[in-house]
């Protein structure tokens, strides 16, 4: 259904990519530096890196339906998109507009669209893994500030970060949830030392951090103090959400119904025919084919469930399924997906370095590497099977 | 489409739930079986679902349907799965009265689809001929025989074949079996001489036949469509009870998951409720999220078919696929969890075991509809 306002946006947002958007950014061309700074500047003045942010908050003020527009004519307009990091808009963000107070809000929420400050997340602690909530970093109120000490661990993008949003134990004697308090501070300040953990798969986005007398200043408290495991699970399930939202097949495109259709295709069977072969027009490996054909039905729905909770949740019919599901799904999926690249590809799946294998070869392994940590990280499968049995199910403790 | 049900759709589920608890709860299926019912299903419950519509749903109104589509018929049908209704969509609407619509003449049509959708005729559908599922397989015979054809051959699993009034018989009338091109569909009234009719006894009490074809001879205004061209309307007619037969099952996933979730709650052992066991939780909310993908997957496959999609067989492949998967792994955890009891005639969880495994293997099982998903892929 064709809405006039939204139609209208559309040509005012047409003329305005028109006379903006540089022309070595359109598809087809090379971009150069100056013009990616140059349009990230006024992307990021029109606060289009976060549309949906009240524009008060440095963001876009656009509606959902708006955002979508500018979402598809950007996709149409420029091979290059402006975004944020996504610690701060897919987390930090939505919590701060949720629980932080104003002062707050102005302080941080523009600095995010901005991309100026760049964020990353202290949550987890050696030697409590999935037990988030059996943290010992210690926050101590002194004067207008908290003396924080203690270590973080699995912090990604910690050494490329300017803050931090972490947890920390605010009353050492109450109940394990009831201590905690989320607090906000500046990770480049003394004190702050930063490891960079190494994984079997070579390299890492991982770090240890460890606070030693670090400062925090007192109204970057976000919430009630001792309060914080609510935003803490809160965040939690806008990272389910995020986590799980790349690695689906999505749905059937549309597609116009007359006119030659093109084929689907898989990219994993594609790997598979460079690999193996095929025999009468289907790929050699009869039982590769089967797992291929398992793994791409469950990616497409997969999709589905994904496009139709965000559906139900549009028509007011609950929340849907929790996030927990599509944060399990995806990551099972995509692990079993990076397990059948590996057989498709046989001993050319074995090399770790070195010129006998093409980049895309030790790319891949080192993404089936990888992969084992996307059922562990983000809370486990297990962690996320406790969830849907507990909060969805509704099963007893 | 969209993949949340319409307000005209919520409100044919509402009255379908409440139809089918009233009248069809899991007792009827019983008492059909204990009382070896010779039909197998009340004709004049049938008689008052077709006038509350149903068996016309996807019938243009000219022959007296309500001219919908299979994303309605399917939001019924899910409803027939949750209490194993034993009545004749698959057989006489999606199947028969499917390549009846399909290929019929306008003749054909008034003549057998207005009384369909009246809920006074009966059809079945004989294409079958082996156990797995291959639908090419057909070596029923139909030759020249004056101005007519001359049929023989045997049929397997014909789903209400029993009571249908009028057969339509896939035969070959050129090529060999296995081949797609040569097949023809006829109409044929089972009273006919040379067809015999036997009803087969099944796990899940349902109704199927075997129908023997001994010299039955026809009309050539008995050819359903064009003669040698069986296939086209017949690949139509098998995405459609594919995708309504997947229906079926989610009705069936969902409600053995629910009575599942709710055994865990109240069973005590070991003085405590079983769902406390982190070994049945786990499980449980691995149901949980194969029930919801393969909600979403039958949604979008029935839609797919409506909107005439050019890939609507490969969402219909994958819905049957990720059904069949998942309605054998959750009777199966069904049944495991409750024990001692599952094993029992008196629990009704063993009917749904047995429901599901015979939906499972029709119309092709996960491992066919995966040999199937990957063609229609390219690979």
């Amino acid at each position: 259904m064709p809405d006039a306002s939204l139609e209208a946006f559309r040509s005012e947002l047409v003329e305005w990519l028109e006379a903006n958007c540089p022309a070595s950014l359109r598809p087809g061309a090379t971009s150069t530096k100056e013009d990616r700074d140059s349009w990230q500047q006024v992307y990021i003045e029109r606060g289009y890196t976060m549309p949906t942010w009240p524009r008060e908050y440095g963001g876009g003020g656009l509606s959902k339906d708006e955002a979508r527009v500018l979402s598809h004519e950007m996709g149409r307009f420029a091979n290059w998109v402006p975004v944020a990091s996504f610690f701060g808009t897919s987390m930090l963000g939505p919590v701060l507009l949720e629980f932080g107070n104003e002062e707050q809000k102005k302080e941080h929420l523009p600095k995010i669209v901005s991309c100026e400050i760049q964020w990353c997340q202290g949550y987890s602690e050696p030697g409590a893994g999935s037990d988030l909530a059996s943290l010992q970093t210690r926050a101590v109120r002194d004067g207008d500030k908290y003396i924080i000490n203690g270590s973080k661990i699995w912090t990604t993008g910690a050494n490329n970060a300017d803050w931090i949003f972490c947890l920390t134990r605010t009353d050492p004697d109450a109940a394990k949830h009831d201590g905690i308090s989320f607090i906000l501070f500046d990770l480049r300040q003394p004190g702050v030392t930063i490891s960079p953990i190494q994984l079997i798969s070579g390299a890492s986005e991982f770090c240890q951090v460890f606070f030693q007398d670090v400062k925090a200043e007192a109204r970057n408290l976000v919430g009630t103090l001792n309060g914080g495991w609510t935003i803490a699970k809160r965040l939690l399930q806008h990272e389910r959400a995020m986590l799980s939202g790349g690695t689906g097949g999505g749905g059937e495109r549309p597609q116009a119904k007359k006119g030659p259709v093109p084929a689907p295709t898989s990219a994993l069977a594609e790997a598979a025919r460079a690999h193996l072969g095929e025999k009468q027009g289907q790929l050699a490996d009869y039982p590769l084919r089967d797992r291929i054909a398992q793994n791409e039905m469950d990616a497409l729905c997969f999709g589905l469930t994904l496009k139709r909770s965000g559906e139900q949740a549009k028509a007011g019919q609950g929340p849907g399924p929790a996030t927990s599901m599509f944060k399990l799904y995806a990551s099972e999926l995509n692990k079993r997906r990076s397990e059948i690249l590996m057989s498709v590809r046989g001993a050319a799946a074995l090399g770790w370095s070195g010129d006998e294998f093409t980049p895309l070869d030790i790319m891949e392994t080192r993404g089936w590497l990888r992969s084992k940590g996307n059922s562990i990280e983000g809370g486990t499968s297990e962690v996320q099977l406790n969830v849907i049995a507990k909060r969805v199910l509704g099963l007893p403790d | 489409m969209s993949l949340v049900l319409s307000e005209e759709q919520e409100l044919i589920q509402q009255a379908a739930s409440e139809f089918l608890k009233e009248q069809t709860p899991i007792t009827h299926l019983r008492e059909m079986r204990d009382s070896e019912d010779p039909v197998g299903f009340s004709k004049a419950l049938w008689k008052e679902m077709a006038e509350l519509g149903w068996a016309g749903i996807p019938f243009s109104e000219d022959v007296g349907g309500a001219g919908l589509g299979l994303a309605e018929l399917g939001v019924i049908v899910e409803e027939c799965g949750r209490t194993l209704s034993p009545y004749p969509f698959l057989s006489s609407v999606v199947l028969a009265g499917g390549a009846i619509a399909l290929g019929g003449s306008e003749a054909q049509k008034q003549e057998i689809l207005t009384g369909l959708c009246k809920g006074e005729t009966l059809l079945a559908l004989a294409f079958q001929e082996t156990g797995r599922f291959s639908p090419w397989a057909i070596g029923t015979k139909a030759e020249k025989a004056g101005d007519g054809f001359r049929i023989s051959g045997e049929k397997l699993f014909v789903l209400d074949g029993h009571v249908a009034d009028h057969l339509v018989v896939a035969a070959r009338t050129s090529g060999s079996s296995g081949e797609e091109n040569g097949i023809t569909l006829f109409l044929v009234d089972p009273s006919t001489q040379g067809c015999t009719v036997t009803r087969s006894s099944m796990i899940d009490s349902r109704n199927a036949a075997r129908v023997a074809l001994s010299d039955v001879t026809v009309t050539s205004s008995a050819v359903l469509g064009e003669v040698d061209r069986g296939a086209e309307i017949l690949n139509a007619v098998f995405d459609r009870a594919t995708a309504i037969l997947s229906a079926e099952m989610v009705g069936i996933i969902s409600e053995v998951f629910e009575r599942t979730v709710t055994y865990l709650k109240e069973r005590e052992q070991f003085g405590v409720r079983i769902g406390t066991f982190q070994a049945l939780k786990h499980r449980a909310a691995e149901m949980f999220c194969e029930v919801e993908l393969a909600q979403a997957v039958v949604l979008d496959a029935l839609r797919a078919l409506d909107e005439d999609r050019p890939h609507a067989s490969r969402v219909v492949s994958a819905a049957k696929a990720r059904c069949s998967d998942a309605a054998s792994l959750i009777t199966c955890e069904g049944l495991q969890m409750h024990g001692g009891i599952g094993m029992t005639d008196e629990e009704d969880i063993g009917l749904f075991l047995k429901r599901a495994k015979t939906a499972e293997l029709s119309f092709g099982d996960a491992a066919f509809h995966r040999d199937r998903f990957a063609r229609l892929t390219g690979f």
